[in-house]
């Protein structure tokens, strides 16, 4: 008998094709699950009926042998991402009552795959935050909760990360705009990678800051994310900033013994750094070494100000890609006899307290008057980021960090205080700003018994390299995946 | 840079979103915050560098001038909050 | 006290104006004016949660070709940026437009006045944006509808330097400019549609001469404060709105007030501008660069080729045919104010090389302009073909018929459509050239007023022209005058 709690993406993709476990009973068993730890709140929506009967179809494809790469397997999906004629909320009220009449590319590259729509998982409102706590359908929590102490999953892809470390979902989808793949799947223990900015297409993603957003998959391991990236990568004509490269083989590509430079930067070994953090680093050089890798120590001087930088562009993107939100077209409507005041209330109803707080700053920095000391500045900031990392990379082949500054954190202690929240992305932002592909992979336990995980960044579309980094930590460390 | 309740008025009226009077002190206070401390910046030289809008280097695409969109009405307006006769129905709107 | 004529108006104008293309600026669905509401809406033009702009390529050639029209330098590197404000019929929250880097850049058009004179009036840039939809606010009295079929169509914005001077440069120039887009191709220039709309920025000062030093140095007076009248949609209106503006601007003034710098909107019935009454909104539109798009790069190659391909322009037009017909250079310039005026006249010249172009030209502008205009008709839809025009004119030639009974008969075509050959035998308008025939109904109105050929004949000569109206009178106008006059005056005599 095949225990189904313990296969990852990989394996189930094999087992399907062998015919020795059908796509009906991998999801049935996901959606049985997610129905029992409804704790967790992964789920914003779970796709139970519709499901059951595309895993019929699948099964009949298996049957006749016309199985696509990825048939008859489940996958849960970022309510970012807009899904046909399911409902899609960014986990905010503004959008709670949305079904778009169109599906995002990628989850269409998805369907077009084989893959079954398992649930719509939960996120920070419009995946502004980095506990999921900002949520419109409250936070979702992290697996490795124990003790009556309820632990975030991080975010803003807090609700996919929650679920595939909770074994509800054996692989979701996720975006990344200043960490938020990243850094929940180091709160959570998994697999997390932003791709390449331009390597995903963002047609049919509800847009946060469209110069950083990225989508990418959120899994179990290392090579999951390779099969899941090959699936959800492309070009796209209807995204003018989507990258025109060829298909993508990355899982085919993967190698561990490749010979790698290592790039350690001093700028990220700052004071606060816990020295567990420290040792995990240390033990991460280590198994580079082992794997005949060279460690190169470098320099990325303008570290320090990416978190401030990002929250300038982010905020500015945000405040003018969250306008359409307007009552009008669609989404939540608190009615009104005057326009302006239709706009105001819908909106102030509609949106939570960190999107507002976002909005405004966005509009400020955009503001006459404060333009170019703050928005200006901030893209200024921007080119010696980019710069940095350029040099960089002209001595290594990738970089190699921790995901997050400490492991995840309680419920309830961070989100009165939006600068203490922010500083969770300090080390995932620069990237975002570069649009380098970045992978977070579990390295080991705190000692709170919570996941830590290490960042490797690698050159523009380089995700390659990234995934092999990524495996040498993966093989070495042995990570304990199962959070009970 | 501070931002005082006259501003947080300006910036609440510029984003459509209505700050209960109470809440404005609340609001600057916050937002002096973050502004504050993204001032760090100042730091930077940024003298002679250009600034970046997006990371990527791909050139703008060019789409061929053809009809291949539209007459989806139905799907325009199903998520529409009123809608009458194929329009968005808003409260009046005086020029 | 100050008086009005040591006044003058700096104008300056925004042209908006629509580009010929299939589809929309950054989406595929179709530009077509007049069709159901929100059936040419795509999810990109309704701003659908996700949606992404992906740029028309023709759109930009549009946009080069009218930069090279207006004299002016194509930007191979230019932004898009988006402009925010709310508006019911503003999808995004945004509109894309360009702001410190548009697609073309300074330029000139040249305009002809009624003096003869001519001006240059500097372009101070094009840029392209996306156009919003449309609210209807009569249907319902509480309620406004929204539809977005015009959402997202491509949009040239053309701005001029402030050097208009008063509302007949102001007509002028913007009569040149639609010419020009016509002529290339780039819009068609209907002002009653929308696709050519105008703002007009307004301001008036003291002329240069009444502050001249005692030292007679020239000091330039500074310009007043302005007021932008949005919308002002036919060039009738463009001049009454100025002439309004000017006396308004110069009455506040006068009386010791200041202008208030404020947006005003053109009130076609009464003639007037007025305030827009919407609540006064904060307007900082926080321009920045789109991240949706990658900035715009055009290669010299693409510009040269445009150029290349460029139709012939109004003042060369204008050059050619003053060359080569020997019009006068204001008939020319009204000819080619209107690439169909153009079309009308070489269409007629070329249909018989015998006919004289003067002549066609005075029909052209004379007399079918003033029946086209009172039935308020565009030269494209005039009941009278160039064809048929042409054939009257020949008539005339060939003395078929007079030049007076030529006026009736083209007054008939007008109305009735009819060709000028099937008026004149249905109506036998036919001119009397037999000499025998007149002089026998010459010798029945002598016979008949013996009386009056007597006081004639007695020195009352003035009676000459009561026998030829009544010769006249029962030909209905169709004999020949110079064989009634020339009989007539045999028969007196004896
Ligand atoms: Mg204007
Ligand atoms: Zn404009």
């Amino acid at each position: 008998m095949i225990d189904l709690k313990k296969i990852n993406l990989e394996k189930a993709i094999e087992l399907i094709k062998q015919k020795k476990i059908s796509s009906k009973e991998l999801v049935s068993f996901y959606l049985k699950e997610a129905e029992a730890k409804k704790e967790l709140n992964a789920y914003i929506y779970l796709n139970s009926d519709n499901a059951i009967k595309l895993a019929e179809e699948s099964d009949k494809r298996i049957a006749n042998n016309n199985a696509r790469p990825l048939e008859g397997i489940p996958i849960a999906i970022k309510d970012l991402f807009c899904t046909k004629d399911v409902l899609t909320t960014a986990a905010s009220k503004i959008l709670s009552n949305f079904k778009p009449a169109y599906e995002s590319t990628v989850t269409q590259n998805l369907w077009d795959a084989g893959a079954i729509l398992l649930g719509k998982t939960n996120l920070d409102e419009f995946a502004m935050g980095s506990s999921n706590e900002t949520s419109f359908y409250g936070a979702a929590l992290n697996p490795w909760s124990k003790n009556k102490k309820e632990y975030v999953p991080g975010g803003s892809s807090g609700g996919s990360a929650s679920a595939v470390a909770g074994g509800i979902a054996i692989a979701a989808t996720g975006t990344d705009t200043g960490g938020s793949i990243r850094q929940p799947a180091s709160y959570c223990g998994i697999i997390g990678l932003k791709p390449t900015y331009g390597r995903c297409s963002r047609w049919g993603i509800v847009s946060f800051a469209s110069s950083l957003d990225q989508a990418g998959p959120m899994t179990k391991t290392v090579n999951d994310a390779a099969i899941m990236l090959d699936v959800m990568a492309g070009h796209d004509k209807k995204d003018s900033t989507s990258a025109n490269l060829e298909k993508t083989n990355f899982y085919n590509n993967l190698k561990i013994n490749k010979k790698l430079k290592i790039g350690i930067p001093k700028q990220y070994k700052n004071d606060q750094l816990d020295k567990e953090i420290l040792n995990f680093w240390e033990l991460g050089k280590e198994f580079f070494k082992k794997n005949n890798c060279e460690i190169v120590e470098i320099d990325l001087p303008h570290t320090e100000y990416a978190l401030a930088t990002y929250y300038i562009i982010s905020s500015a993107e945000a405040s003018s890609n969250l306008a359409r939100y307007d009552g009008i077209r669609y989404g939540f409507r608190k009615d009104s006899e005057e326009i302006i005041n239709l706009y105001e209330n819908t909106r102030s109803v509609g949106f939570g307290e960190e999107v507002k707080r976002r909005i405004m700053i966005g509009t400020y920095v955009l503001s006459a008057g404060y333009y170019d000391a703050y928005y200006l500045k901030a893209q200024k900031v921007r080119s010696k980021i980019i710069n940095d990392f350029n040099q960089a990379f002209e001595k290594v082949d990738v970089i190699f960090t921790p995901t997050a500054p400490t492991d995840a954190f309680e419920k309830g202690t961070k989100i009165d205080d939006p600068i203490k929240m922010y500083l969770n992305d300090v080390f995932t932002v620069p990237i975002s700003l570069a649009g380098l592909p970045a992978i977070s992979v579990p390295i080991g336990l705190s000692k709170n018994d919570l996941p830590l995980g290490f960042q490797i960044i690698g050159k523009r579309f380089d995700e390659d390299s990234v995934l092999s980094a990524a495996k040498i930590i993966e093989t070495n460390a042995n990570f304990k995946k199962e959070s009970d | 840079m501070d931002i005082d309740k006259k501003l947080v008025k300006k910036i609440a009226n510029l984003s459509k979103i209505n700050i209960e009077e109470k809440n404005v002190d609340k609001f600057a206070k916050e937002l002096s915050n973050i502004i504050s401390w993204v001032e760090k910046l100042n730091e930077v030289d940024t003298k002679n560098i250009s600034p970046t809008t997006n990371p990527s280097d791909i050139k703008i695409p060019f789409r061929k001038d053809e009809i291949k969109d539209g007459k989806i009405k139905d799907k325009i307006l199903k998520n529409a909050p009123e809608h009458k006769g194929g329009y968005f129905i808003v409260p009046k709107v005086i020029e | 006290m100050t008086n009005l004529k040591d006044w003058e108006t700096v104008i300056g104008l925004e042209v908006h104006a629509q580009i010929i293309s299939k589809s929309k600026l950054f989406s595929s669905a179709s530009t077509n004016f007049g069709s159901e509401p929100n059936t040419q809406v795509s999810l990109v033009d309704a701003a659908m949660p996700g949606m992404l702009p992906v740029i028309n390529k023709d759109c930009i050639e549009q946009a080069i070709k009218t930069g090279v029209g207006l004299n002016a330098k194509i930007n191979k590197f230019s932004v898009f940026d988006r402009k925010n404000y709310f508006y019911p019929d503003l999808p995004q929250g945004y509109q894309i437009s360009q702001f410190s880097q548009p697609i073309v850049g300074e330029g000139y058009i040249e305009i002809d006045l009624k003096d003869g004179s001519s001006k240059k009036i500097g372009i101070t840039r094009l840029h392209l944006e996306q156009d919003a939809g449309k609210s209807v606010h009569d249907i319902e009295p509480s309620k406004s509808y929204i539809d977005l079929n015009r959402s997202g169509i491509a949009l040239m914005e053309i701005v001029s330097e402030p050097d208009i001077r008063s509302s007949e440069e102001a007509q002028e120039y913007v009569k040149k400019l639609r010419s020009i887009l016509r002529y290339i191709g780039t819009c068609d220039g209907n002002m009653e549609e929308g696709s050519l709309r105008c703002d007009v920025n307004i301001s008036i000062r003291k002329k240069k001469f009444q502050s001249r030093s005692l030292l007679g140095e020239n000091i330039l007076s500074e310009l007043g404060t302005r007021c932008e009248i949005k919308n002002v949609n036919s060039i009738k209106s463009i001049g009454q709105a100025i002439d309004y503006e000017f006396r308004r601007q110069f009455d506040v003034i006068n009386s010791g007030n200041e202008i208030i710098q404020e947006t005003r909107l053109f009130d076609e019935k009464k003639g007037e501008t007025r305030p827009m009454r919407s609540k006064e909104e904060a307007h900082d539109y926080r321009y920045f660069p789109d991240p949706d798009l990658p900035p715009l790069e055009i290669d010299e190659e693409w510009i040269d080729k445009i150029k290349k391909n460029l139709p012939e322009l109004p003042d060369i037009k204008k050059e050619n045919l003053i060359n080569q017909y020997k019009i006068s250079s204001y008939d020319a310039a009204i000819l080619v104010s209107d690439k169909s005026n153009v079309e009308f006249f070489d269409k007629i010249i070329t249909g018989n090389k015998k006919r004289n172009a003067k002549n066609v030209v005075n029909w052209i502008i004379g007399e079918l302009f003033a029946l086209l205009n009172k039935n308020n008709l565009d030269i494209k839809d005039s009941p009278i073909k160039a064809e048929e025009l042409g054939e009257l004119i020949d008539y005339i030639e060939d003395q078929t018929i007079s030049g007076k009974i030529a006026k009736n008969v083209f007054d008939e075509m007008f109305k009735t459509k009819k060709r000028p050959k099937d008026i004149i035998e249905k109506k036998g308008l036919k001119q009397i050239t037999d000499t025998g025939e007149i002089e026998s109904l010459i010798d029945k109105v002598l016979n008949n007023n013996k009386d009056k050929v007597d006081e004639y004949k007695s020195g009352k000569e003035k009676l000459f022209g009561f026998f030829v109206g009544q010769v006249m009178q029962e030909t209905k106008g169709t004999a020949n005058p110079g064989i009634v006059n020339e009989i007539l005056k045999k028969k007196l005599a004896n």
